[in-house]
């Protein structure tokens, strides 16, 4: 036998995790109005779906944008030739507008500073690749998305030391938990090089506000780290308080520009994850450059930068784009909150993102983890709706669920609703007092096939094989 | 508070060292490219890109078939429907018809006699992206590679930089055309091993990048019975398979394996749709592996540079046109062989060969005997006279790790028929020049004090450039330098 490498043979790329069994029920019973009206409602993927006939009617009035109309086919040539890494002037023109549009035109950004990478998914990777070393860390506030695990550490060697966030001031990161972190891993010999944050959170849906922001930046000044700010989900904001940006707290606090880093993508504010279209925005010229020259391991296609330059490029549909967005995802988040919370049901209060935050503490059992993993497969199999258990993003009190919600039509949504609605009203006895729900009689109202199903998907060998069953996994779509 | 701070403290050692290749001196010839381009209108005198394999020579055809296919397109009326799947489409399997059409197009490309599993086909950020990830997989940071030269100067960063590889030429020698020899690759292998370097597979390209050439069966079984006995991976680079437009056919090591005893677990194809069908743009890469392990994990790495799906979408539908693919292999070879043969046929009337190749988007044209000296420096001087004096940029052979100077790639296929023209007639008023001065020892002379002249302000520019700290930088007059376009 002919031997791979460490990277290949160990259990870096993060799917061997519990985390899929909910995604194995989806794949092998997909809700379907008509076909499957009682299969598994997908709420475990945060896309963006809700603009997109807004979009085709943009593309239908310029067919100039794509280089395969008769209209576009002239410059087919020239941009299928087009490999430089610098990418196309346009399309960074383009993202640089769209990335200033989505913070109010509050900052701007430099074109010749945008650099690609494949998907947000490829721009983390490379930005640990220029940063740290293999065995040095990155500071990551808890909850998070569970593919930086992957993205951060598995082909970088880089760790990751959890920055503990906690309910109790809606998770908000203070200067305490970061001093702690940092301390914890200087105790474990591990040299910090940079924090991580993603604003607005996922899986939270929150925004930090500008002091704590400020707070941030300030705290990686004084420890001479890296800051890099994940804002992929910049334009996802749907009401007040107003997005702000990393971009515009380093123009009003005293800050070493070198150690400011954004990562940026079209995934979330557009919807448009199949593009792969990943940005890395840095204020450290050799950062930049270094992520230039790196960017060749996962360019954004000619095609697809000829299409997003010349739709980002049309600011009237920009500006009508963001409006329109925003209006979609207020009224759906609206509705589906307001819906919860009629039976009893609460989440973080969230204005950004595509998902909420849901309470479910009150549905444990046990106040743990396994109570956490117990109440979700009943959810899944019972409720039938794949949503993200708190632990599979680190979160560090069990009880926390990520539910999208802009990923489906409003009939799907309905069916959703009904079905939680339906689930608590039936369980209102035996979910709030505590003592009645004994491990015994959950056990009981899991059937056979579940628990051979969680033997199944236990075993240590062939989990994600080739012929996996699972192709729509969180972590085979490249981001969720 | 004071901010300056040192780079090195601040950043990796990867993003501070130099093994992403870019501070080379090869970069003259871009230079000189960039500030006074050769344009047949605008400017006639100005120097003609000859480094760069691109294949620019059917796309005709394409814009063609986009015209009659506007179904192909997620953004015409015709396809706009699938616009919304497509755009969130992320599924690191890839577009079932993408990886159909892309294993019928290799099958072909391999005469029909293997087939591709679909299944099989893993994307990649380019082939630039595919020799990296590949590389992952298989070695550890300190391991080492085998790699027949001269190669495509591109491996240094794409096999080493982020995966903290090391390369270990294998030489190949012109007085058997650069053939791969049992004994050479052995006397590699010794040496890794003499350095306690733990070599852990082979790569080669085929055809060759820069040779042109196909490798022979022979030679293909040789390589396979090697890694069997080291025990070691052998990948293969097949980029350029669509590009032989003369016989030797080209042989698939899928082909080899098939009818060889051997272990399948150690051999791993790298493709692309860059060169065989001009796209290099649409960064279409592909890892094709027969080890099962090394297949899964090159499909979860493929998150770090899959194919937008808009793109995987256009090509599925291209590259399951039976007729239309069928018919542009065919005029791809013919027009391919005809470029080729217009350069080496006008550049044997006046005394330049260059090796018999049959493949690739150029060819390795044989100027030893205008060299002063059989040496590098040499080498570099006759070059910088042929980009300043013949106004040509070519790609010398020490770019490529050649062991003999006096080699240079020259490409072919990035041009149009009056620009081919322009290129022959001064490579032909160059040489006859060289003539005209007489005996090889006198032209020598004659050439010492013009090299001389002109090396001297070339060596200026040259330490400008080392001297400089940030060579290639954002502002970089040389947008289209070599390691800038991915792939040369």
């Amino acid at each position: 036998m002919v031997s791979m490498s460490k990277i290949a043979t160990g259990n870096g790329h993060g799917e061997n995790s519990p985390y899929f069994e909910g995604w194995k029920a989806y794949e092998t019973n997909p809700f379907h109005p008509i076909d499957r009206p009682d299969g598994v409602i997908q709420m475990g993927l945060a896309e963006n779906q809700l603009c997109f006939e807004f979009i085709k009617k943009w593309l239908m009035e310029h067919p100039e944008a794509s280089v395969c109309t008769s209209e576009g086919v002239g410059r087919f040539k020239e941009t299928a030739l087009f490999q430089d890494y610098h990418g196309m002037p346009e399309f960074r023109q383009a993202v640089a507008k769209f990335m200033g549009k989505v913070r109010g035109d509050r900052v701007k950004f430099d074109p010749e500073r945008i650099v690609m990478s494949g998907g947000a998914t490829g721009a983390h990777e490379t930005v640990a690749f220029c940063l740290a070393d293999p065995g040095e860390a990155l500071l990551l506030p808890t909850p998070y998305y569970p593919g930086f695990d992957r993205d951060l550490r598995w082909r970088t060697g880089v760790e990751l030391v959890p920055v503990i966030c906690e309910s109790c001031n809606n998770f908000q990161i203070t200067r305490n938990a970061l001093e702690a972190a940092y301390e914890k891993a200087g105790e474990d010999g591990l040299r910090v090089k940079g924090l991580l944050i993603t604003n607005p959170s996922n899986p939270l849906g929150t925004i930090m506000d500008r002091d704590t922001l400020k707070s941030i930046v300030r705290f990686v000044n004084e420890k001479n780290i890296h800051l890099i700010g994940d804002e992929i989900y910049a334009a996802t904001v749907f009401k007040s308080p107003e997005f702000v940006s990393i971009s515009e707290v380093i123009e009003e606090v005293e800050c070493d520009r070198d150690l400011i880093h954004i990562v940026y993508s079209l995934s979330k504010d557009m919807g448009f994850p199949g593009f792969r279209v990943g940005i890395i925005y840095s204020y450290n010229d050799a950062v930049m450059n270094c992520a230039r020259k790196m960017s060749s391991y996962g360019l954004v296609s000619s095609q697809t930068q000829h299409l997003i330059a010349t739709m980002l490029n049309d600011h009237d549909f920009v500006d009508d784009f963001i409006v329109e967005s925003r209006e979609q995802l207020f009224k759906r988040h609206e509705y589906f909150t307001w819906s919860l919370s009629q039976v009893g049901i609460g989440s973080l209060k969230g204005n950004g993102g595509l998902f909420i935050w849901m309470d479910l503490r009150k549905l444990l059992k046990d106040n743990t983890f396994e109570g956490e993993m117990d109440l979700w497969r009943v959810i899944i199999n019972e409720v039938k709706l794949n949503v993200s258990p708190g632990s599979s993003f680190h979160c560090h009190e069990p009880g926390w669920f990520r539910v999208c919600f802009a990923n489906m039509d409003d009939n799907t949504m309905e069916v959703a609703l009904s079905r939680i609605r339906a689930f608590i009203l039936k369980n209102n006895e035996s979910i709030v007092p505590r003592k009645l729900c004994r491990r015994s009689s959950l056990k009981l109202s899991l059937s056979r096939s579940l628990s051979r199903r969680i033997d199944d998907f236990m075993s240590p060998t062939g989990i994600m094989s080739p012929h996996s069953p699972l192709p729509q996994s969180p972590l085979v779509r490249a981001r969720t | 508070m004071e901010f300056r701070r040192n780079n090195r403290q601040l950043l990796s050692k990867i993003a501070t060292n130099d093994r992403h290749g870019e501070d080379s001196p090869y970069f003259d010839g871009w230079k000189a490219y960039d500030s006074d381009p050769f344009h047949p209108t605008h400017n006639p005198h100005g120097v003609i890109q000859m480094g760069l394999a691109e294949n620019q020579l059917c796309f005709d055809l394409i814009e063609k078939w986009i015209l009659e296919n506007p179904d192909a397109s997620i953004c015409t009326a015709e396809g706009i429907d699938k616009f919304r799947d497509i755009a969130n489409f992320q599924d690191y399997h890839g577009l079932k018809e993408f990886r159909e059409g892309v294993a019928k197009f290799m099958g072909r490309v391999g005469g029909n006699r293997v087939t591709f599993d679909p299944d099989r086909i893993v994307m990649s950020g380019g082939a630039t992206g595919a020799n990296e990830t590949v590389m992952f997989c298989l070695a550890d940071p300190g391991d080492a590679f085998l790699v027949p030269s001269p190669y495509y100067a591109g491996f240094a960063r794409d096999l080493r930089w982020r995966t903290g590889l090391d390369i270990v030429p294998v030489d190949c020698e012109s007085s058997n055309n650069f053939r791969i020899t049992r004994a050479a690759l052995e006397e590699a292998y010794e040496k890794a091993q003499r350095s306690n370097i733990n070599v852990k597979g082979v790569i080669v390209a085929n055809p060759s990048n820069p040779l042109g050439t196909v490798l022979d069966k022979e030679t293909m079984r040789s390589l396979v019975s090697f890694i069997n006995d080291k025990n070691i991976h052998l990948v293969c680079d097949e980029i350029y398979s669509a590009t032989v437009f003369s016989s030797p056919r080209f042989i698939s090591i899928a082909e080899i394996i098939r009818d060889m005893d051997c272990n399948r677990d150690s051999i791993h194809i790298v493709y692309s749709l860059s060169k065989d069908m001009g796209f290099p743009g649409f960064r279409v890469g592909i890892v094709y592996s027969f080890n099962d392990d090394v297949m899964d994990c090159a499909r979860k790495m493929s998150s770090f540079g899959l194919v937008s799906s808009e793109t995987q979408f256009f090509l599925a539908a291209m590259l399951n046109d039976d007729e239309f693919i069928g018919n542009f292999m065919r005029e791809s070879s013919k027009r391919l062989a005809k470029r080729h043969h217009v350069f080496t046929k006008g550049l044997e009337r006046v005394g330049i060969s260059s090796l018999k190749s049959n493949a690739g988007l150029f060819f390795w044209m044989d100027m030893r005997p205008l060299l002063k000296e059989q040496t590098v420096e040499a080498e570099i001087e006759l070059w910088r006279v042929i980009i300043n004096k013949v106004k040509l940029n070519v790609s010398p052979g020490s770019s490529f790790q050649c062991s003999e100077p006096g080699w240079f790639r020259v490409c072919f296929a990035n041009m149009d028929d009056e620009t081919v023209g322009v290129a022959l007639e001064r490579i032909r008023q160059f040489v006859l020049q060289g003539k005209e001065k007489g005996e090889v020892s006198e032209k020598s002379k004659h050439w010492k004090k013009h090299n001389l002249r002109l090396s001297f302000s070339s060596v200026r520019l040259y330490d400008e450039n080392l001297s400089s700290p940030r060579m290639i930088s954002p502002h970089s007059p040389i947008p289209q330098s070599p390691l800038v376009r991915t792939r040369t």
